[in-house]
């Protein structure tokens, strides 16, 4: 079927373009996912830089580990919460590979805190993303170490509270305060102004990391209606007014 | 290269470097800290990165990583630090990444460990248990060839012994024959041609290339190792022809149980030893040869009793098999247990001979 025959409405053709590199549109994520628009990112950032014949990516465990199977890059698909230990190790190896991680907040914040924070200490010349919902979406919507106060999950059943439950972990802001760290950004993806920002973000990350600055890293809000029980089109608005209020967006260091 | 006085962890190391490793990674732990030392000394001059992790489960985890990338890669711990790394142990076993794991384990009490494995998922790892320095030479270079050969993680068997100890030992490289390339390794060049590369213990593939998924490749994996357990079967045996008695031992501990077997035969009494060199696979069908006439099975091992299960299946009833050792610590400096000693192992087995009558 060509494009005169589509049975699509105009309005929806935007969504048959892949991204460069994307070898297929079919995903199993939810409807309102932010996701697929974090992978877009990345991958056009990867294209426009003619990264793609050196480009290595690390992955975690979440709804974004399906990434392995669309893009054309070579993966490595890594147990919860070690990716950054592996790609230093790929890093290594390969020096003048781009080498990046994609992980989720429970893959970052909860099982691989201590990851993250050593390699960022080290300086390791990679790009790290967190893509960070604040839930375990993969699981069907548990708490994370990033869930903000407040926030209704399956194991805080009545909103996250401080006195239960503690507070979310800033990763970004730990990230930052350490020195092998050269470029950390928090963006978003819940309206075009943030999705531009954020791709911005990725670029300037995978620049530094490969002038040898130092770790970069990238957190990214996404979308999660399933995960966090509302409608689907009710996701940008609650990323806005909850998420964005622990998580400030903008550049924290570098850049 | 004329033979050298050298401490068993230099020697290690030097051995791992002449087979071309060229990653490694640790995180202090007696008596593994000396490896990780030595390579830390030893590994810049040869071209390669030496990490400090900072812990075991990063150290095992940037070892994998290296690996994938096609590095010859090891790593190491003992006890507690091993493990924390059975995660990626099996990991790697099941996303068929290969590297050498140097367990310097504090005694003999962590078989099980080696052998059983404390991952998930259908895996095994082969598992060689040197009896002195020389031997822990030629089994590093083994290792990783045996590592690249299947596609998996292996694994060490040393101690303090093994760690500490000087020998003079020649550390050549040895070649063992020809491997299939590693153009499974992941360097990032094939991006966007639609040949991109996945290293994945799922096995999905690529959307223009799908994998044979879990089930297949899991199930492969699992033939895998069946062929292992039938090809790579390693041990030592001596005077187990007419022997009555029959002593089974592994690692350093074997050696002070020759010399034991060797007086009592000086002495009339008919008595073999026998060494798994290999703890998995273990070499069942052997054993069971070594102890055709035999009317006991004796085991030595320094712990409350683990290679004795893998004994009893492979003897299968033909005769009582019975334990000499113990749960034995001490604190001389190579914690290996006071009774690890010729007169110790020598009066014991002369009084399980008088007590376990056939």
């Amino acid at each position: 079927m060509n494009d005169s025959q589509s049975l699509l409405p105009p309005n929806r053709k935007v969504a048959t373009a892949l991204a460069p590199l994307q070898l297929s549109g079919e995903h199993h994520l939810c409807p309102g996912c932010g996701h697929p628009v974090a992978w877009r990112l990345l991958l056009e950032a990867i294209s426009e830089l003619h990264l793609e014949n050196k480009a290595i990516g690390v992955v975690g465990h979440g709804c974004y580990t399906n990434i392995v199977q669309l893009a054309d890059i070579d993966f490595l698909q890594c147990l919860h919460g070690r990716a950054p230990a592996v790609a230093t190790g790929v890093k290594r190896v390969h020096p003048d590979a781009a080498v990046f991680t994609l992980q989720g907040d429970g893959d970052v914040a909860s099982e691989g805190l201590a990851e993250i924070l050593h390699t960022a200490a080290r300086g390791e010349r990679i790009t790290a993303i967190m893509l960070n919902n604040g839930v375990f979406g993969d699981t069907g919507g548990q708490m994370t170490a990033a869930s903000v106060v407040g926030q209704r999950t399956k194991t805080s059943l009545d909103g996250r509270e401080p006195e239960a439950h503690g507070y979310p972990v800033p990763v970004a802001d730990l990230i930052a305060s350490l020195p092998g760290a050269a470029y950390v950004a928090r963006g978003a993806v819940h309206n075009a102004g943030s999705i531009a920002k954020t791709k911005r973000y990725v670029k300037k990350a995978f620049e530094i990391a490969a002038q040898g600055d130092g770790f970069t890293f990238v957190e990214v809000l996404t979308m999660c209606p399933t995960g966090w029980f509302l409608p689907t089109a009710d996701g940008p608005d609650y990323l806005e007014g909850t998420f964005e209020k622990t998580f400030p967006l903008g550049v924290l260091k570098g850049g | 290269m004329a033979a050298r006085l050298l401490q068993g962890s230099d020697a290690v190391a030097q051995a791992a470097i002449a087979a071309g490793c060229r990653f490694f990674s640790g995180y202090p732990m007696l008596p593994f800290t000396d490896l990780l030392e030595s390579m830390a000394r030893r590994m810049a001059a040869a071209g390669g990165v030496c990490m400090n992790a900072e812990t075991e489960i990063e150290a095992v985890n940037m070892t994998l990583g290296a690996a994938a990338a096609g590095a010859r890669s090891a790593t190491g711990s003992c006890g507690q630090g091993i493990a924390l790394m059975q995660e990626a142990i099996a990991e790697a076993a099941l996303n068929e990444v290969p590297f050498v794991v140097f367990n310097m384990a504090r005694g003999q009490q962590d078989y099980f460990q080696a052998t059983r494995g404390g991952g998930w998922g259908d895996y095994r790892t082969i598992c060689l248990a040197p009896k002195d320095v020389v031997e822990a030479v030629e089994h590093t270079q083994l290792l990783f060839h045996l590592a690249d050969q299947y596609r998996s993680p292996v694994m060490m068997y040393g101690d303090y012994l093994i760690s500490h100890t000087y020998m003079s030992v020649e550390v050549d490289p040895i070649d063992f024959g020809p491997l299939p390339p590693k153009d499974w390794a992941l360097d990032g060049s094939r991006g966007g041609t639609g040949r991109s590369r996945q290293i994945w213990t799922w096995a999905m593939g690529k959307a223009n290339d799908p994998g044979p998924g879990p089930d297949l490749h899991w199930q492969r994996i699992a033939e895998k190792f069946d062929g292992v357990a039938r090809l790579e079967q390693r041990w030592e045996s001596k005077w187990c022809d007419d022997a009555e008695t029959v002593i089974v031992s592994f690692g350093t501990a074997a050696p002070f149980v020759e010399q034991v077997v060797g007086e009592l035969r000086d002495d009339g009494v008919r008595v073999g030893t026998f060494r798994p060199i290999s703890l998995w696979p273990f070499p069942e069908k052997p054993l069971a040869e070594a102890c055709a006439s035999a009317s006991r099975v004796l085991v030595f091992e320094v712990n409350a009793g683990q290679m004795i299960d893998d004994v009893r299946l492979a003897v299968a009833g033909r005769a009582p098999v019975t334990p000499l050792g113990r749960v034995s610590i001490d604190f001389s400096g190579m914690r290996q247990g006071e009774i690890l000693t010729v007169p110790w192992i020598r009066d014991r087995v002369r009084q399980v001979i008088r007590e376990v009558t056939v």
